[in-house]
């Protein structure tokens, strides 16, 4: 009898937290995206009306219709893709340093006492430094070479990366730190089994604004920084703006912004899915 | 295995008596705090035989969850000393559940800290999660399981463990009463198939009544063990059983003594 009970009982519990459905309808990914698109077509409307206005000579200020004909044109342009391999190559390499970097500066800090009085506010207050003042000083150090531009795209990015580490470490539940102490686990180990693990969402909401420093430090890298032989997506930009070719420009500043905002949502879709699996989030966000 | 927290200034180490599991050796705690130090414990002695379900009902402010928390080995007792001999494991008042692992991945992990190859894990595991009746669940997530699921889950960690002093704090106090009821049931159960050696903490007299073979009934601050009852009523016991409610009712009084004594 005591086991039908538990059976019984079982299915009590079990019903109370029944899984959720989690399959992906096409209704979801269209109430997520309509929003989305209809800013895109009103931002592209006032565009238009401005053009219409007269306020600025089109061939200041192109409409909409003339950039994205020019871009499909860019598109089909080989030139155009070695300028976003170049731009994408360094943004790539300037911030898998930064990850680097940050993870064991970001690390330490949290561990070593004397580290975290003499940097920690440091780093918090690097975050704040606007990345373009550091241009000057890397063009002393590195002369105008694409080390200058990543060594810029690296210190824009790695203060915000440890800094989501160091906070995920500092806000780990003093509670799972003695689970962990209690089962066995000590120093590294609870690093790696209990303390990283626990500070992962935090860790990639650090990723994700390093991501966007480390963007924004490139753009302006590229566009302060020519180096010969590499038409990056900024060099590209600031030579449109020499010829005054603005049909050009804006559609480079498009390309730009879709990049920025394409990885910007695989960064958003991790942390929603790290948040998910770790609990933070309601039944559905 | 011999496992000493710490040795007193000026104790001899008396010979230790082999049924004895666990004993605490007039031990004391105290917390900074400000000019008068906060004394948590003072001179606590106490003793668990091997195989023993012993009980500890105090007020809040107790020093209960200090003491678990020394035998444990995560904090260190001012002065006096506890031991335990073997391997201990410790449940709390919430699950604790490493929230990024499954249930089986919670128990797993134990399991890899306690040095059970690789291959073996998942099987072990399986097989601990069906002892606390949680077959088909080890892929949940502890916030897709309720709150008496995750305690089952931390029960099947402890268990992991190996351990043959297993402490418990207040591990089925946020619960309701039938999902505690059954949990009494299953403690005792694997009590009676392991013969693992519990301390078990509550504020309820009832529930220590239900499970303990005897009842330490701490003071309150500092606490101390101030009274001890053997219930002596034959297993399984309910929670709702006149000669349970009698002797809880007599430790309630106790209680109720200690709080006025100290002017809460």
């Amino acid at each position: 009898m005591a086991t039908e009970l538990a059976a019984d009982l079982q299915g009590i519990e079990a019903v109370e937290t029944a899984a959720r459905p989690s399959r992906v309808s096409l209704r979801r990914v269209w109430a997520g995206l309509w929003p989305k698109l209809a800013a895109v077509f009103l931002i592209l409307a006032v565009w238009q009306v401005v053009v219409w206005s007269g306020w600025k000579p089109d061939y200041v200020l192109p409409g909409p219709l003339q950039v994205f004909q020019r871009l499909a044109g860019d598109l089909s342009h080989p030139d155009f893709y070695v300028g976003v391999a170049i731009t994408l190559r360094r943004a790539l390499m300037g911030y898998a340093i930064a990850v680097a970097l940050g993870g064991v500066m970001g690390i330490l800090v949290a561990r070593v006492t004397f580290l975290r009085k003499a940097i920690g506010s440091a780093i918090l207050g690097l975050q704040s430094m606007p990345s373009i003042a550091w241009f000057p000083l890397a063009i002393l150090l590195f002369q105008l070479s694409e080390t200058a531009i990543i060594f810029v795209v690296i210190l824009g990015a790695a203060p915000a990366i440890a800094a989501g580490l160091l906070s995920g470490v500092d806000h780990v539940q003093p509670l799972l730190v003695r689970v962990g102490r209690v089962m066995g686990a000590r120093g590294l180990g609870l690093y790696r089994h209990v303390i990283l693990p626990a500070a992962l969402p935090s860790f990639v909401g650090g990723l994700k604004q390093g991501w966007a420093f480390a963007w924004r430090s490139l753009m302006a890298g590229e566009i302060i920084v020519i180096v010969s032989h590499s038409p990056s997506l900024g060099q590209q930009i600031q030579f449109a703006r020499d010829l005054a070719d603005a049909e050009q420009l804006l559609a480079l500043m498009v390309v730009i912004f879709v990049i920025g905002v394409a990885i910007d949502s695989l960064f958003g879709s991790l942390d929603r899915r790290i948040r998910r699996r770790w609990g933070l989030l309601g039944a559905e966000a | 295995m011999s496992n000493i927290l710490q040795l007193g200034a000026g104790h001899a180490h008396s010979a230790e008596s082999e049924e004895h599991s666990l004993s605490v050796e007039r031990l004391s705690m105290s917390f900074p705090n400000g000019d008068r130090p906060l004394v948590a414990l003072e001179g606590v002695t106490l003793e668990v035989e091997q195989g023993e379900l012993v009980c500890i009902v105090g007020a809040s402010g107790s020093g209960k969850s200090t003491l678990l928390n020394i035998l444990a080995g995560l904090d260190q007792p001012s002065s006096g000393r506890g031991h335990v001999h073997g391997r201990v494991a410790l449940m709390f008042q919430e699950a604790a559940l490493l929230p990024w692992l499954t249930a089986a991945g919670n128990v797993e992990l134990a399991l890899e800290l306690r040095g059970v190859r690789r291959s073996e894990r998942k099987e072990v595991a399986r097989e601990l999660l069906g002892r606390v009746h949680l077959d088909g669940f080890e892929r949940r997530l502890p916030h897709e399981l309720s709150g008496g699921m995750k305690q089952r889950v931390a029960l099947a960690r402890a268990l992991a463990q190996d351990a043959d002093v297993l402490l418990m704090d207040e591990p089925f106090g946020a619960l309701d009463a039938i999902t505690r009821d059954r949990l009494h049931e299953e403690l005792e159960r694997i009590w009676t198939e392991t013969g693992l050696t519990i301390l078990f903490v509550t504020h309820n007299a009832r529930e220590a009544v239900r499970l303990g073979d005897r009842v330490l009934v701490f003071t309150s601050r500092p606490g101390r063990v101030g009274h001890e009852v053997k219930v002596d009523l034959p297993r399984p016991r309910s929670l709702d059983s006149p000669d349970v409610a009698v002797i809880a009712g007599r430790i309630t009084d106790r209680l109720k003594h200690e709080m006025n004594v100290n002017g809460d």
